[in-house]
């Protein structure tokens, strides 16, 4: 080796025998110090995380205990659980269990809805169709959410477009039957909670396609092939491979909506009956009345239930998507 | 005795190309049948037909006696070994196995059984409870093959399943997938890119070159017999001699002539087809040595020497003068039109 550099010095010889400055010295170090590395480019954001995040949501919580005075309207430092005891009290609790079932329901029809579109755009866009696609469902995220929710407003109030259009369609009957149902309905589209329902599911849809479609993607075309090869028809291939290989990519899906459904509180006052949903409750207590103790006190339920919800669809491989 | 498949002037194109272009060809029952041919040329598409993943544009696909033309794959009685093996990741082994007999409705004892006596077939019976992924590329084929077998198919599609083994194993399942069809009696349709696999373990051998059939024959007469330039050429790498030279030596417009038939020596023989040239390549293979000459401007001839320890001679040198000689029984006429037309 030596003797081949020695023997063709102006080939080989002259490249390591140049000074090294400082900053190659410095990139040097580096890549043979990878753990060094790895240190400097993770303390910066891991400080940020620790002390913006985590510490800011103990804090929080840690307010949860602290007591609050109804008559002088004043927080003490005196340590108490009544705050989170007074969650189970009927009135909260029917705002936790409102919230919930929004949170599910719209997960659930998101997915439904979003199935088949990520499926188009997995399996047979390509080129610009699926540049479209893509650009199609990213395209209402460009615009404040704000916007959207108000714009839904008038999309769904009595004289507005939606009416108009059902009416077209000679199906205001059925508007009608589906308002009057319990739980659903209301006086109009717009104050019902299947107005708030369509609003949340329209919000946050683009959350649920594109890990859908991901999912869908990384499935092999050989694996329905194979199905069918084995005499599976259409829909059995549907059930037995397709469905159960998009599990994770719906479970990543159904993260986004969930959590975004469960912690949201403009939705809420814009659309749909009175009746408080978690955000809002928080914002009235340390708004309004100046409650923090209870307002950290209900931020502890969307931590609890979005993590047990992680725990249920961890189970089912849904970070395998992410 | 009716055949297993039938291809009456089948096309298929996709686009511009034709993938496949007027091919008919009967594959008899119980037969081991290899499609062979380079990457493009046709075969792999063939194969999708008989499966049903495409849809002949021309011609009819006729299997068991039954015209299959437009029938979906899950009505077709074939099954497809694939080269990815296309294992379903989220089921166990024996649930794999079981697939296809579960999507035709047989009761799930019985299913759970006859996947437990496929298992068995391919060696693997401890290893029904594990997860695709954690088996070896080796194991992965082998349940690939007992998910496909355990539905008792009249046909068995083998896409290239061999391509992803090493070489060890893929000798040993060269010889196992010939004794399951010799004991199992269905027919194999086995495509592959790889002539040795296909001379190895095929009854008939159908040599696919620009979506048609060059030469459908036994291996061989393939390999002995080449009817043109392209299959002297693809199979066992033939030396070709066309134009003035194939006129002088044999009288034809092209010839075939094995390297292992060609002998060098250091002096011209008689009898024989005797040429000299100068010496532009040596190498060594291990068992051979395969020595390149230039007897004409441009043409180049290979011949392949055994390495043998008892006739240690010295070998030539690139550059040296040398003689090659071969038999005039070596040489294979070839068919000089379908050598135009193959355009090679």
């Amino acid at each position: 080796m030596s003797s081949a550099v020695s023997s063709n010095p102006a080939a080989f010889n002259s490249h390591p025998e140049q000074p090294r400055n400082l900053l190659q010295r410095c990139s040097d170090a580096l890549y043979l110090q990878p753990q060094l590395l790895l240190l400097l480019l993770l303390t910066p954001p891991l400080l940020w995380f620790g002390s913006v995040y985590i510490a800011s949501l103990l804090a929080l919580l840690w307010q949860g205990l602290y007591t609050f005075d109804d008559f002088t309207m004043l927080v003490s430092h005196t340590l108490t659980l009544s705050n989170y005891a007074q969650l189970f009290e009927a009135a909260n609790f029917d705002i936790i269990l409102r919230t919930l079932l929004m949170a599910l329901s719209v997960s659930l029809f998101s997915a439904m809805l979003a199935f088949p579109v990520a499926y188009y755009m997995a399996r047979y866009a390509s080129g610009k169709t699926k540049a479209f696609f893509y650009l199609a469902v990213m395209l209402p995220m460009w615009t404040s959410y704000i916007v959207k929710a108000y714009a839904w407003t008038l999309l769904l109030a009595q004289e507005g477009v939606s009416n108009w259009f059902i009416d077209l369609l000679h199906l205001t009957p059925v508007l009608n039957w589906l308002l009057s149902l319990p739980g659903i309905g209301g006086n109009t589209l717009s104050t019902s909670n299947l107005g708030r329902f369509l609003v949340f599911t329209y919000i946050w849809l683009p959350f649920m396609i594109l890990p859908i479609q991901a999912s869908l993607e990384r499935l092999p075309p050989s694996l329905l092939q194979a199905s069918s090869d084995l005499g599976a028809t259409p829909a059995k291939t549907f059930r037995h491979v397709i469905l159960p290989l998009s599990v994770p990519g719906i479970a990543a899906g159904s993260i986004f909506t969930f959590s975004l459904t469960l912690g949201d509180y403009i939705v809420p006052q814009l659309v749909g009956p009175p009746g408080l949903f978690l955000g809002s409750m928080v914002y009235v207590q340390q708004g309004s009345i100046g409650n923090m103790p209870m307002a950290a006190a209900f931020t502890l339920v969307p931590i609890v239930l979005i993590s047990v919800y992680l725990a249920i669809v961890k189970r089912m491989g849904a970070f395998d998507a992410l | 005795m009716t055949n297993a498949v039938e291809f009456i002037n089948t096309c298929r194109r996709f686009g511009d190309v034709t993938a496949v272009d007027r091919v008919s060809l009967n594959i008899a029952e119980g037969e081991f049948f290899s499609m062979l041919g380079p990457s493009g040329s046709g075969k792999t598409t063939c194969l999708r037909l008989i499966a049903g993943f495409e849809q002949p544009d021309d011609g009819q696909i006729v299997i068991h006696g039954k015209d299959a033309t437009g029938l979906p794959p899950y009505q077709r009685n074939v099954n497809t070994v694939f080269q990815d093996y296309a294992l379903f990741p989220h089921m166990s082994v024996i649930d794999n196995i079981a697939y296809g007999l579960m999507v035709k409705g047989v009761a799930k004892k019985e299913r759970l059984a006859r996947a437990q006596e496929a298992l068995e077939l391919v060696a693997l019976k401890d290893h029904g409870s594990r997860k695709p992924a954690q088996l070896s590329g080796g194991q992965r084929q082998r349940i690939a093959l007992a998910r496909a077998l355990v539905n008792r198919p009249k046909v068995l599609l083998l896409d290239e399943p061999l391509g992803a083994l090493d070489l060890k194993l893929r000798e040993q399942m060269q010889g196992e997938l010939k004794r399951l069809q010799r004991q199992l009696g269905i027919t194999f349709i086995f495509v592959t890119h790889d002539q040795t696999e296909a001379l190895s373990m095929s009854d008939r051998v159908a040599v696919f070159n620009r979506g048609r059939i060059e030469q459908l024959d036994t291996p061989q007469n393939l390999y002995n017999r080449p009817a043109t330039e392209f299959v002297a050429s693809f199979v066992g790498s033939a030396n070709v001699v066309r134009g003035e030279l194939a006129h002088k030596l044999a009288g034809v417009d092209a010839f075939a002539v094995r390297p292992e038939f060609i002998s060098v020596n250091n002096s011209a023989l008689t009898e024989q087809i005797n040429l000299s040239g100068t010496v532009t390549d040596i190498q060594y293979q291990g068992a051979n040595t395969r020595i390149e000459v230039e007897v004409a401007p441009g043409v180049l001839i290979a011949a392949l020497q055994a390495n043998t320890l008892l006739t240690e001679q010295p070998l030539p040198t690139p550059g040296q003068v040398t003689h090659i000689s071969w038999q005039t029984g070596a040489m294979v006429s070839l068919d000089s039109s379908r050598t135009a037309a193959a355009g090679a």
